[in-house]
């Protein structure tokens, strides 16, 4: 039966208000609704192609070529080949690209809505509002960076051919992410969309073209994870950047260990969302709307797991589950729904089974009394209480509309429930007391926290992970890094290398010497010299192969110690000030000054190089981080809100650090000074050729006021002992210099817990104040947090 | 202010129920809620309440990106505020004359071939009610005579509010002898900006004994309250008062009705509704001139309060140019081309 306006005037409920989707039919009939890859600026033609469905009505929309070997290396090669010039061009010549790449998304935006909102599913509101315009905001905010590239990044140059691979949930938003920092920094670009969802992706393509993009520059290819897994391996690929679920990004990690590839991954997330009894209730609800009903759940940073103060539990559920009822889910493309369809049949398989685990579990569940459609791929709002931190549906990402809800008695009780996951994406904290807010900030382990507000992105402000969510940011000056390498060559230029010296050059007369009194170097940990748990040593050997020591053959149950030692000192460590942690450095300085000589002596017996001028490098050096350790400040984000975003360099946490052979003192303290200055606590495996210098060091620290547990050092097989410390679940990152084998090694270990890793082969000249200090090292020390704090009264 | 554990809408009436549409009733106003009589003023309540502005500004912009109608629900829908408009004319040069027209405009606000078109004829479709100055009523209360339409008089030293008391309080009783059925009054928003909440509720309890039988609507003049915090604590303290309605502004103000104000008014209704049972309507006033604006209201009222606050008991608009403006929406939906002012009869 028709409605009436007068049914309308009486009932007052809502009609259906569906966008034209004709503009998107005619696109698609105009392309016979067949798709190539793009690749060196032409379209191939459609081969071996797969259907691509729209999830609200289960009809194919589209077929898409899958990328073969020969389209991954076509792809590459045109990519190679672009490179030089693209780099050549410029960052203004490359700003004037991402410009008109901006306008041309702008001018297109309707095509691109409708279209994303048909291949993905998610409402015709959110591709409109929030996934298009972030899209043309991204670009522009890029076409900046590359217009400042050579002042403001000075000394770097783009990273090279990077491949790509970005998620099914934010398609256009996520390739935007990807391709206009790569694009602005340098790189060309192979990438490959989503399975599901590559159509805005060739629609992107088209415009890319018609906008004057060079050939080769953007090369899209269309495929599922194998043709992911041929950009992934490619040989000729300088670094590789992934959105996507853990599970994947650790696929990546040991497949790209070793290659020398750089990586960034952002990957999945349990996200939780923390409401104190003095938030605005009301504005909590709508918090939690944006928050898991934004994108169907569908979100990497979706706030999934409501923790409550106890108090004001039932009342907020109360409001929740009248909000609820008024959610309305449709189709995608009606304007007045706010939850559209899930992507794939598949991923409502995942969503109901793992909402049955839950009710299995003992949870309690509620959905709104509505119907939902029943045809297309749709899931109701979905409302979880009773739950246990153990249960199932706490800890694993559903990646669907479903909240779990868990209560909390005090604020450090609210801090714990929030970091018991082994994520650590995004979170939302709610209180209106600044004090409570910006005091829980800091404490939960993520890279994005929203105060007061929820799923807030801009290109201004850089978004990615701690802990298992991956590494990297995107956006903002720290997004940039991913995209840049730091040219070698200028670095070499100011290097001095001391002259090596004659290991016979002094002491050795022929006359029989009463014997140095013997030393036992012992490992040193818990600010305790301990002896090695296996109660062996390794001999120390000169140049010349005479021994000159033994130390003690650490292994892995030293490191275990070592790495429980360092977290018992982060605490304090992490949150002493700056100016604290800056007398400590200075005092190491002023301490291994005094002993000079010993030190210079010990170098030049292990190595035959002149061990004074590595000294007066290492009291250097160790000033220089006392200067950085109340100097690395953070950034205050301009992103488009009355608030501010703050950028904050927060320690990594416990840090395994592996010593180059050839600096033995200087090394190690080049890698100890930035991890202790920016607030970890460190466990050091001194190079293997020359360790006598790190346990002649632990002395020097015994003086310093050095608390207990910051710095531990375990001597023994470097590689061995860096393997463990990089497949430790409870080490958040590794840095390794030494053998390609050995960054292999480390690499692939890290996979575990995605701890950060910072390994290479290539030669450091430790000597020289820009390579072997500075910038580079207090970044791969720290991770940027990015609060969001909106306000106003 | 005593909680109830199953608050449910008093209605007069008790077998009509409250969300359910009615069916193809003419006098919307029939179902009347049961007059909230206030409560004690509840310092714990009012200090407890929690406003935060950016979440708040970020609901409010998008209950527009949310939800639309179209089409023959449009139209619907349009016809629905012309009967939530409060009709006004609030001006220093009114005169009978004015007024007069503005009655008659109320009592027939669309033009007769629109209205067949829109098959609504039957209805017999007015404004809410009109609303003048005390001076106006008398001429207002003729001029309305048999049509069913109140009058509303703003009242107690309208638009600043600060006459002398006794004076204000003797404002309302002249118009409600003039005829008035609805007052619509200004708080002393200095009590407001002092936290003087007893001397507001002392006031508001005043205003509203001296009302009688005639609907109270407070008018918060929310642009004068500085912060969204205050306007949700004024919004309380009207209501445990005794209100019948809250009223966000004189329209002399320098910001009048913002969806922002309206979000935090609408909550506070509800909180008030959960605590107590009892249903205090809502009135934006002050800027409200395109239907689009209008419809967002709507939508607002209907997403945090539900269908029965799009009813003239509980909702009212206060505006003048807002109506011509929906003509000329309506003439579009009945002719398919756009309209223009002039012809429709003008307010």
């Amino acid at each position: 039966m028709t409605t009436t306006v007068r049914d309308a005037f009486e009932t007052m409920e809502y009609g259906p208000a569906p966008e034209a989707d004709r503009p998107v039919r005619e696109w698609l009939e105009a392309h016979e609704s067949a798709f190539g890859h793009f690749i060196n600026g032409t379209w191939t033609k459609p081969a071996s192609t797969f259907e691509i469905m729209n999830p609200a009505t289960g009809k194919r929309i589209a077929r898409v070529s899958q990328g073969s070997k020969e389209d991954v290396d076509a792809a590459v090669e045109a990519a190679r080949a672009a490179l030089e010039p693209w780099q050549a061009l410029g960052g203004h010549g490359r700003a004037r690209h991402l410009y008109a790449l901006a306008r041309a998304v702008q001018r297109n935006a309707r095509l691109l809505a409708v279209l994303e909102s048909m291949d993905n599913g998610k409402s015709i509101r959110e591709t409109r509002d929030i996934d298009v315009p972030l899209v043309a905001r991204h670009l522009y905010h890029h076409a900046g960076w590359a217009q400042l590239m050579e002042s403001e990044f000075a000394g770097h140059h783009g990273a090279g051919v990077v491949g790509q691979i970005i998620p099914w949930n934010f398609p256009l938003l996520m390739m935007a992410w990807k391709v206009a920092p790569a694009l602005a920094a340098g790189c060309t670009i192979v990438i490959k969309p989503a399975e599901f969802t590559p159509l805005t992706a060739i629609a992107f393509g088209e415009l890319v073209a018609s906008a004057g993009l060079p050939a080769g520059v953007l090369n899209i290819l269309t495929g599922d994870g194998e043709t992911g897994k041929l950009i992934v391996e490619h040989p000729d690929i300088d670094k590789i950047a992934f959105t996507g679920s853990t599970e994947v990004g650790r696929i990546i990690r040991k497949a790209t260990a070793g290659s020398g590839k750089k990586l960034s991954l952002e990957l999945g997330g349990k996200s939780p969302f923390v409401v104190f009894e003095d938030a605005d209730l009301d504005s909590v609800v709508e918090g939690v709307v944006d928050a898991i009903w934004f994108n169907q759940g569908q979100v990497c940073c979706a706030g999934s797991r409501l923790l409550v103060q106890e108090g004001i539990a039932d009342r907020l559920i109360a409001k929740l589950r009248a909000r609820m009822e008024t959610l309305r889910l449709g189709s995608p493309l009606d304007k007045a729904v706010d939850m559209g369809a899930i992507v794939a049949p598949v991923q409502l398989e995942r969503i109901r089974s793992l909402v049955e685990k839950g009710k299995e579990e003992g949870a309690e569940m509620w959905q709104p009394s509505w119907a939902v459609p029943r045809d297309g791929c749709f899931y109701p709002p979905t409302l979880f209480t009773n739950v246990q931190p153990s249960s199932t549906i706490a800890q694993i990402e559903i990646f669907g509309p479903v909240l779990v809800t868990m209560t909390f008695r005090t604020p450090s009780e609210a801090v714990a429930l929030a970091n018991n996951t082994p994520y650590g994406l995004a979170a939302s904290v709610w209180s209106e007391s600044i004090n409570l807010a910006l005091d829980i900030a800091p404490k939960i382990k993520a890279g994005v926290v929203w105060i007061n507000s929820t799923n807030l992105f801009d290109a201004a402000a850089g978004f990615g992970g701690y802990r298992e969510s991956g590494f990297g940011r995107e956006g903002g000056r720290e997004g940039m890094w991913e995209y840049l390498k730091k040219d070698r060559a200028a670095a070499r230029r100011t290097s001095e290398r001391p002259k090596r010296t004659s290991s016979r050059a002094r002491g050795s007369t022929g006359a029989f010497a009463a014997p140095f009194i013997d030393r036992t170097p012992k490992l040193y940990v818990g600010g305790k010299q301990s002896r090695p748990d296996s109660g062996y040593s390794l001999k120390v050997t000169a140049p010349d192969g005479t021994t000159i020591g033994e130390v003690g053959e650490g292994n892995r149950k030293d490191i275990r110690n070592a790495v429980e030692a360092a977290h018992a000192a982060l605490a304090g460590w992490s949150r002493a000030t700056g100016h604290a942690r800056a007398q400590v450095l200075y005092f190491i300085a002023e301490n291994l000054a005094a002993r000079s000589d010993e030190f210079a002596e010990r170098i030049r017996a292990m190595t035959g190089a002149d061990g004074q001028a590595e000294v007066d490098a290492a009291v250097s050096r160790l000033f220089t981080y006392g200067a950085w350790a109340d100097k690395y400040d953070g950034l205050v984000h301009q992103v488009p809100l009355r608030g501010v975003a703050l950028a904050m360099n927060e320690p990594i946490g416990v840090m395994g650090l592996a010593c180059p052979d050839d600096a033995p003192l200087l090394g190690l303290v080049s890698l100890v000074g930035p991890a202790i200055a920016t607030g970890n606590t460190v466990v050091v495996v001194p190079s293997p050729t020359a360790p006598l210098a790190a346990t002649d060091f632990y002395q020097v620290l015994e003086t310093s006021d050095v608390p207990a547990g910051v710095i531990n050092i375990v001597t023994g097989a470097r590689d061995i002992l860096v393997a463990t410390l990089a497949d430790h679940d409870d080490v958040d990152a590794v840095w390794y210099f030494g053998t390609r084998d050995g960054v292999r090694a480390v690499e692939l270990a890290s996979a575990g817990n995605m701890k950060r890793t910072w390994a290479t082969w290539e030669p450091k000249d430790w000597f020289s104040r820009d390579d072997g200090e500075g910038r580079e090292f207090l970044r791969e020390a720290t991770q940027v947090k990015n609060i969001w704090i909106p306000y106003g009264e | 202010m005593q909680a109830k554990s199953e608050p449910a809408l008093r209605l007069a009436r008790s077998d009509t129920p409250a969300s359910a549409p009615s069916g193809r009733t003419t006098h919307l106003t029939d179902i009347d809620v049961e007059r909230n009589p206030g409560t004690p003023l509840d310092l714990d309540i009012v200090r407890g309440l929690r406003v935060n502005r950016s979440a708040v500004e970020r609901r409010a912009a998008t209950i527009p990106t949310r939800r639309t109608v179209k089409k023959q629900w449009q139209a619907g829908w349009l016809l629905r505020a012309i009967t939530l408009i409060d009709l006004t004319t609030l001006a220093g040069d009114d005169t009978p004359g004015n007024v007069k027209r503005l009655c008659a405009k109320a009592a027939h606000p669309l033009r007769p071939d629109l209205a067949e078109a829109l098959g609504v004829a039957d209805l017999g479709l007015t404004t809410g009610a009109v609303c003048v100055y005390h001076a106006l009523v008398p001429t207002a209360v003729e001029a309305l005579a048999g049509t069913g339409i109140p009058v509303a008089a703003v009242s107690t030293g309208f638009p600043a509010g600060l006459s002398p008391l006794e004076e204000r309080v003797r404002e309302i009783r002249a118009s409600v002898a003039a005829g008035a059925r609805e007052i619509d009054i200004v708080i002393t928003r200095a009590h407001v900006l002092t936290g003087n909440w007893q001397a507001l509720y002392d006031e508001v309890r005043l205003f509203r004994n001296a009302c009688g039988d005639a609907h109270m609507k407070a008018i918060l003049a929310t642009g004068e309250l500085a912060t969204l915090g205050n306007v949700a604590r004024a919004s309380m303290v009207a209501m445990m008062a005794g209100t019948d309605f809250i009223k966000t502004s004189t329209g002399k103000e320098s910001v009048n009705a913002t969806l922002p104000f309206s979000l935090v008014m609408a909550r506070m209704i509800r909180e008030y509704f959960e605590q107590t049972g009892y249903a205090v309507g809502y009135k934006p006033a002050g800027g409200i001139r395109s239907a689009k604006s209008a419809l967002e209201y709507l939508y607002l009222m209907k997403e945090e309060l539900g269908n029965r606050w799009l009813r003239p008991d509980l909702f009212r608009f206060g505006a003048s140019a807002l109506l011509t403006d929906i003509e000329r929406q309506l003439e579009h939906y009945v002719t398919g081309r756009y309209s223009a002012a002039h012809r429709h009869p003008m307010v």
